[in-house]
């Protein structure tokens, strides 16, 4: 006979599990379920569909490359670096990860756009920022950095220091020591970050929308497409959803590839 | 280093074609509310105009101020009320405007009717009302037949409503689509969306010495790079072909002078 | 020659050094907190001096650093298998006269049946083999070992103490060895004992032995009778 305590400590997990699965799974069951083939097929149609996608493509992997030949630097630099000056840039890049994205759509405008601080030396320039894709690019990179540095810097610091000490006694340089040694034994680390930044910015929304506008090919990505095919075709908008979707498992299968330890920079296995 | 150039070459590959050697394009700001209706006249213009595209971009007036202010590339604005207009025309960033359509909010509720409502005297009786922000032009233009109504119906009329207002939507359509996916029980839009929305709602016209007229006006924007082609769009707009096709999507035509 | 002449205040350790090294080998000990680790890393560029230099061959040492060093846990490169290893250090030579010079060396060290093995699958002994390879590839100056059979069982550490005293006595190169193994003495000219930061005596184990200037340096050399009491 079991133990009742032990009875409701099992009840009790099982009941928490089934809740909180269930209650992350619904939501993305109902986007599938309550569409019919034709339904999607059809929306699959609206125009609004190809441009979209094509620019989330463009604009995630403009993006994503910023970030990532950035921060990897960056990265290196605070993980190598100890000191008060390493910590105050780790917070800072913290920072777009707990503003909320419409507020950093808000800065960014103040800061880029026409009437910002930036705003009349850019446009003595003939640059405009604000509206055009490269906004777009500017808004993913802003909200979806913190995501990979944060990953980049654990995965450089657990790189044993003794390695790089051996890589200089043997001649190499400071890059080369970084080039040869530091990104291969931290590759794994950077690849789950990256992929979690790319996720980030795929979603992005508030702050696209604020910053770089609703304009279909220009500045309209999948999500703002799918918030603008709301408006007049419910079903349009569940298809471009559901796309969406395909993509997001496409990617969270690579990474389970990719990066067995889970997702999360803290669960990150130990590199070799 | 090869998959990097590998890279960079599918980057490229991916990226949106340049813009200097395409057609031309005009872009139009237009309010939620003229959707079908410019998208009707936009393919007409791109008909008489070979080589030119039409970039329609809708949303509550309020927020296409908002991106022209910040230096947004539009062309053409076509506005549901006068406020935004103005205060773009006061500030030097838009043309002389004409208004160039009218429209008649109304009452809408799901096809089904959940809350029995007959009549705007009825709104009180429905349990979630949705309506425009303040700043949006449907919104203002429902404050206005709420107070009239408030004189008709009692003073506390329109904060009866106000207490079971459970959003205020960004534009017309939002507030629409709430009410066709059975969310709200009731809300105000134009007859023209009402008409769009087909069979999944129903109209219940507010009494004219209540309701408030709502005038559409137009203007170029002044950083226009295509200011000819703007004018001829807004020329289509004010000519007899394109108020015929503003009537046959449910408008009435704007007067002119 | 590897000639060192340091001074270091890292906190509660107040370091002072002055050795030379004329292709011979000589035995850091001392016990822990002493100072050998804060030497070493001073010796390898991780660690400023507050004053002095070093110099090999009569070139002071700053960024370039023509010593060979292996440390501890022997830190080959987990992602590259023993060959890449050998071949890091260098450079600028094509690609066939890489591999060739690295071979040679881990044939030379008893390693050259191991080219394509990951260094995961190695046992202690080979990873030292490959390790030292690693360093000597380069023709170094000097050569820097640290702990160097700690983490190896008695057997191997017995076989590679062996083959290590011949190989330094082979090469004649100035070659520092930390350890606070008294066994590894054998492997040197001379012992330097480093006490708090300083060399507390300098001489072969023999001489420790006969003229103990510290309970460490007695316990060290394996003098048995009690030491006589100085004056504070």
């Amino acid at each position: 006979m079991r133990l009742p305590r032990a009875n409701a400590w099992g009840a009790a997990q099982a009941c928490a599990s089934a809740l909180l699965a269930g209650f992350l799974l619904v939501p993305v069951a109902a986007l599938v379920l309550t569409l019919r083939w034709a339904e999607f097929r059809d929306g699959l149609r609206n125009p609004l569909l190809l441009p979209a996608l094509r620019l989330s493509l463009f604009t995630t992997s403009s993006s994503l490359f910023l970030v990532v030949v950035l921060g990897s630097l960056l990265a290196w630099r605070i993980a190598r670096n100890p000191g008060r000056a390493s910590r105050w840039m780790e917070t800072i890049t913290q920072l777009p990860a707990v503003i909320p994205p419409a507020v950093a759509g808000v800065g960014l405008l103040l800061a880029f756009g026409r009437r910002g601080l930036f705003g009349g030396w850019l446009a003595a320039h003939g640059i405009a920022p604000a509206f055009t894709t490269p906004a777009v690019v500017m808004a993913e990179a802003f909200v979806s950095a913190p995501f990979f540095v944060q990953a980049a810097i654990a995965a450089f610091r657990r790189v044993d220091e003794n390695l790089l000490v051996v890589a200089r006694t043997l001649g190499a340089s400071p890059f080369r020591t970084f080039l040869r040694v530091g990104l291969p034994l931290a590759a794994p680390g950077l690849v789950a970050g990256g992929a979690m930044s790319w996720a980030r910015s795929l979603g992005e929304f508030g702050a696209t929308l604020l910053f770089a506008g609703n304009l279909t090919g220009r500045t309209q990505t999948l999500p703002l497409a799918v918030y603008t095919a709301m408006e007049s075709d419910l079903r349009a908008a569940q298809a471009l959803a559901l796309v969406m979707v395909a993509v997001a498992f496409a990617l969270l299968f690579v990474l389970r590839r990719m990066a067995p330890g889970g997702v999360l920079p803290a669960a990150e296995a130990r590199g070799a | 280093m090869g998959r990097l150039l590998r890279c960079i070459a599918l980057v490229v590959a991916l990226s949106p074609p340049a813009r200097a050697a395409g057609p031309r394009e005009l872009v139009v700001f237009a309010a939620s509310s003229l959707r079908e209706a410019f998208e009707g006249l936009g393919a007409r213009f791109e008909r008489e105009h070979p080589g030119t595209k039409l970039t329609l971009a809708l949303a509550g007036s309020q927020d296409l101020r908002t991106q022209i202010e910040h230096g947004a590339p539009a062309d053409v604005f076509a506005a549901a009320d006068w406020t935004h207009m103005r205060a773009l025309v006061t500030a030097g960033l838009a043309g002389p405007p004409r208004t160039f359509a009218r429209n008649e909010p109304v009452l809408v509720v799901p096809r089904d009717n959940p809350a029995g409502l007959r009549s705007l005297g009825d709104l009180p009786r429905a349990k979630r009302i949705v309506i425009g922000a303040p700043e949006v032009p449907i919104g203002a233009y429902t404050l206005r037949i709420l107070d009239a109504a408030s004189r008709r119906y009692g003073t506390g009329f329109r904060s009866s409503v106000e207490a079971r207002v459970v959003s205020r939507e960004l534009n017309v359509r939002q507030v629409l689509s709430k009410v066709s996916l059975g969310e709200a029980d009731a809300a105000v839009v134009y007859r023209t969306d009402a008409r769009s929305a087909g069979q999944a709602v129903e109209i219940i016209s507010i009494p004219p010495e209540l309701n408030v007229v709502a005038e559409y006006p137009v203007a170029v924007v002044q950083r226009t790079n295509q200011p000819a082609l703007a004018r001829e769009f807004v020329d289509l707009l004010l000519s007899p072909q394109g108020q015929e096709a503003l009537v046959q999507a449910g408008f009435q035509p704007g007067k002119t002078e | 020659m590897l000639e060192v002449r340091v001074a270091r205040r890292i906190g509660t350790l107040d370091l002072a050094i002055d050795l030379s090294l004329d292709r011979e080998t000589v035995l850091v000990a001392g016990p822990n907190g002493s100072g050998k680790s804060t030497l070493l890393r001073l010796l390898l560029g991780v660690l400023r001096p507050d004053a002095g230099r070093i110099a090999v061959d009569g070139t002071v040492l700053f960024e370039e650093r023509r010593l060979a060093y292996v440390p501890q846990d022997y830190a080959l490169f987990p992602h590259l298998d023993v060959l890449g290893n050998a071949m890091f250090g260098l450079s600028g030579l094509d690609r066939r006269e890489r591999v060739r010079r690295a071979t040679a060396w881990l044939d030379r060290l008893g390693a050259g049946h191991l080219l394509r093995r990951s260094p995961s699958a190695l046992s202690g002994g080979e990873r030292q083999r490959v390790a030292l390879a690693r360093a000597l590839v380069r023709t170094p100056r000097a050569l820097l070992l640290d702990e160097p059979f700690a983490s190896l069982d008695p057997i191997a550490r017995h076989k590679l103490r062996a083959s290590l005293s011949g190989w330094l006595r082979e090469w004649r190169l100035p070659a520092l060895i930390v350890s606070h193994d008294p066994a590894d003495a054998v492997l040197a000219d001379r012992v330097a004992v480093v006490e708090r930061g300083r060399i507390v005596q300098q001489g072969t184990l023999d001489e420790l032995r006969g003229a103990p200037a510290s309970d460490f340096v007695a316990g060290l050399s394996g003098t048995v009778q009690a030491m006589p009491e100085r004056a504070p």
